[in-house]
């Protein structure tokens, strides 16, 4: 049983902290996802709890141990690098078994163990050579591979795939979340992609400028974003923002637009009130390419500047209330540049946001 | 004419003049080498002969005999020369080697004050003529007492080498990304398992390169140890080949097979360790 817990951890470098007391509760067996920009202190988090830096105030602890001055040889985690991190002069056995070989165990326990780890991530053909003769994706392998063969506590992954091209990457993605169903350990991911957050995580941590900014499960995030930073960091196209103002009963924005105040918001503003009306691409869709909403606003009438068709959808770049904004077209047929479309809003899936706080007003 | 015959005769011009230019270079470079093996297996007669012969004629080991032969015949103490040379150069080598990783790794990975500041206060060091320094270190030895021992001669060459060792050291450390260091410390290595598994197998390359210029440097170093060294016992090879020279007259013929017996053994640890020379060679001039 391995939950990590941290309470209160800080980072400081000299004067400037960069991570401000952090809190998270990950339970055993549970793939957390660290999400953020660059520089929002995930990797350092990270390396914290893996011990390659000293924490400068609160505590972590792995399996109820209290770790925070225990170096990392003792806290039984594995991690891969973002460059792998392979060690160049040892071929792919010697790489596998090194831990085992430092930890001192017999080489037949040593052989079966990476004959086991080499066989989950179909490395047997590769155990001889040295990493400089392995493509991206086999390095990538190597790497877990190293990682599991020691059966850690907790497994820590340090943006493993953003060496990767697209297409390893998606594939990579669904061997790493097979991976976790086969060994069930606690799992730790830091990465800047959102894609790799949605799809892998069982919870996903969204952090920015060293403070958790949100965390839940990938629906939760996605669905109720706590604030602006949230709703436009996860989801692809982000979450379109436009600022307006509550007068008579309506959202008022540039240009004389308006929009009703959405049904589950309505007892939550009042008359003057700043906003930031906030609405993800799917939930602004042309007439006759749409799904069914629940709560449709009355017709908009837009042209559209450019489409891009996706094959399955066409995503199209209209202008509302002197913003460009995206919509989606659903079953799409060819658009014409300047083409005017006629599109609703979906008003049930509609966010609104404090023009100050820039937090989520329900 | 066919523009590409054109093209073609024009490039096998090109080879040509290329290799003639090789040729001379390698000659200037090559030639005295080549002469001090020559002269060492010919007569004085021949040596000294106005003009000189140039094609090789009566060769004998006669040179070499009277060196390894008693004092009246014109011998030296070689081996013992060549004991003193060893014990100094590969001591002195494997103490700077020492400094020089612990030196190089700290400057590679750990930021202090005042860093660049000492680094290029080293590198300075090199930027002192080291004949300038032969008096003050002849005082400091002859009050120390260190004059005409290995231990003088050793630490001289420690403090001659150490910056370049260093210096050196540090560029093939930085080439080690930090990462590998901290993997295997996650692996369950201590800090200096992990140095010594995976950091150091890794810039050994950097290293050897660095313990071969260290090497030759105090192998072939004169102008100090013709200071600090008096008896047999402490002379070095290069201070040796004077006891060729005697108040009317110089023992060309016997300075050659010395000087030749003094190459040999640079010459074989450079082939030896040649692929390491090089990468530390072309490494020198990229490194920033």
């Amino acid at each position: 049983m391995a939950q990590v817990l941290l309470e209160n951890v800080t980072k400081n470098y000299g004067k400037l902290e960069v991570v401000h007391g952090i809190n998270l509760d990950i339970a055993h067996n549970e793939f957390v996802v660290l999400v953020g920009p660059s520089g929002c202190g995930k990797s350092t988090t990270l390396r914290m709890i893996a011990g390659l830096e000293d924490i400068s105030a609160g505590d972590i602890s792995i399996g109820g141990q209290i770790v925070n001055d225990m170096p990392p040889r003792d806290r039984n985690i594995s991690m891969v690098f973002q460059n792998y991190a392979l060690y160049p002069h040892m071929t792919v056995r010697e790489n596998l078994g090194f831990s085992l070989q430092i930890a001192g165990k017999p080489p037949a326990d040593i052989s079966r163990a990476v004959n086991e780890a080499a066989g989950i991530l179909s490395l047997n053909d590769y155990l001889d050579r040295k990493p400089s003769e392995l493509s991206g994706g086999q390095r990538q392998r190597v790497a877990m591979g190293r990682a599991i063969v020691r059966h850690p506590d907790v497994f820590l992954f340090d943006e493993p795939l953003s060496n990767l091209d697209a297409k390893l990457r998606a594939q990579m993605r669904v061997e790493i979340k097979k991976l976790h169903q086969k060994i069930q350990t606690t799992i730790i991911y830091v990465t800047h992609d959102q894609v790799e957050a949605m799809t892998l995580a069982d919870r996903i941590v969204i952090m920015r400028d060293g403070n958790v900014e949100q965390q839940g499960t990938p629906n939760e995030v996605f669905e109720r974003p706590v604030n602006t930073f949230v709703a436009t960091f996860i989801g692809s196209p982000p979450m379109n923002l436009l600022p307006g103002r509550v007068t008579g009963g309506v959202l008022v924005f540039a240009q004389g637009f308006t929009v009703p105040v959405p049904q589950s918001f309505i007892d939550l503003v009042s008359e003057g009130q700043e906003i930031i009306f906030g609405f993800r691409a799917d939930n602004m869709m042309p007439e006759e390419h749409a799904l069914n909403m629940d709560e449709a606003s009355p017709a908009i009438e837009m042209a559209v500047i450019v489409s891009e068709p996706l094959g399955t959808e066409t995503l199209l770049y209209t202008d509302l209330a002197g913003q460009e904004v995206q919509a989606k077209m659903l079953k799409p047929r060819p658009v014409a540049d300047g083409e005017v479309l006629t599109f609703h809003l979906d008003l049930a899936q509609c966010h609104l946001f404090d023009a100050k706080t820039q937090n989520t007003l329900r | 004419m066919d523009i590409n015959h054109q093209h073609r005769l024009k490039t096998r011009i090109g080879a040509g003049l290329r290799h003639i230019t090789l040729f001379i270079a390698m000659s200037i470079i090559c030639i005295p080498g080549l002469w001090i093996v020559l002269n060492s297996f010919r007569p004085t007669v021949d040596i000294m002969a106005k003009p000189p012969v140039w094609v090789p004629r009566g060769l004998n080991l006669d040179n070499y005999r009277a060196m390894f032969g008693g004092a009246g015949e014109g011998g030296v103490p070689v081996v013992q020369y060549f004991t003193n040379s060893l014990i100094i150069s590969v001591t002195s080598t494997v103490i700077a080697i020492l400094i020089g990783m612990a030196g190089g790794y700290a400057f590679a990975r750990y930021r202090f004050r005042g860093k660049s500041a000492i680094f290029i206060g080293l590198l300075l060091t090199r930027a002192v003529p080291g004949v300038a320094l032969s008096l003050p270190l002849f005082i400091v030895m002859a009050k120390t007492g260190l004059i005409d021992t290995h231990v003088g001669l050793i630490m001289v060459y420690v403090a001659m080498n150490v910056p370049f060792t260093i210096w050196l050291i540090d560029g093939f450390f930085r080439q080690v990304p930090p990462d590998l260091a901290e993997a295997a410390e996650i692996d369950g290595c201590t800090r200096w398992q992990a140095f010594w598994k995976v950091e150091f197998p890794v810039a050994k390359s950097g290293v050897a390169s660095a313990g071969i210029f260290a090497f030759l440097t105090s192998w072939n170093e004169y102008a100090l140890a013709s200071q600090l060294t008096r008896s047999t016992f402490s002379k070095t090879m290069p201070v040796g080949l004077r006891d060729f020279t005697s108040e009317f007259t110089i023992n060309w013929g016997g300075m050659c097979a010395l000087a030749v017996l003094m190459i040999i053994p640079a010459l074989i640890l450079t082939f030896l360790v040649q692929k390491h020379l090089i990468a530390g060679l072309t490494f020198g001039g990229v490194k920033g």
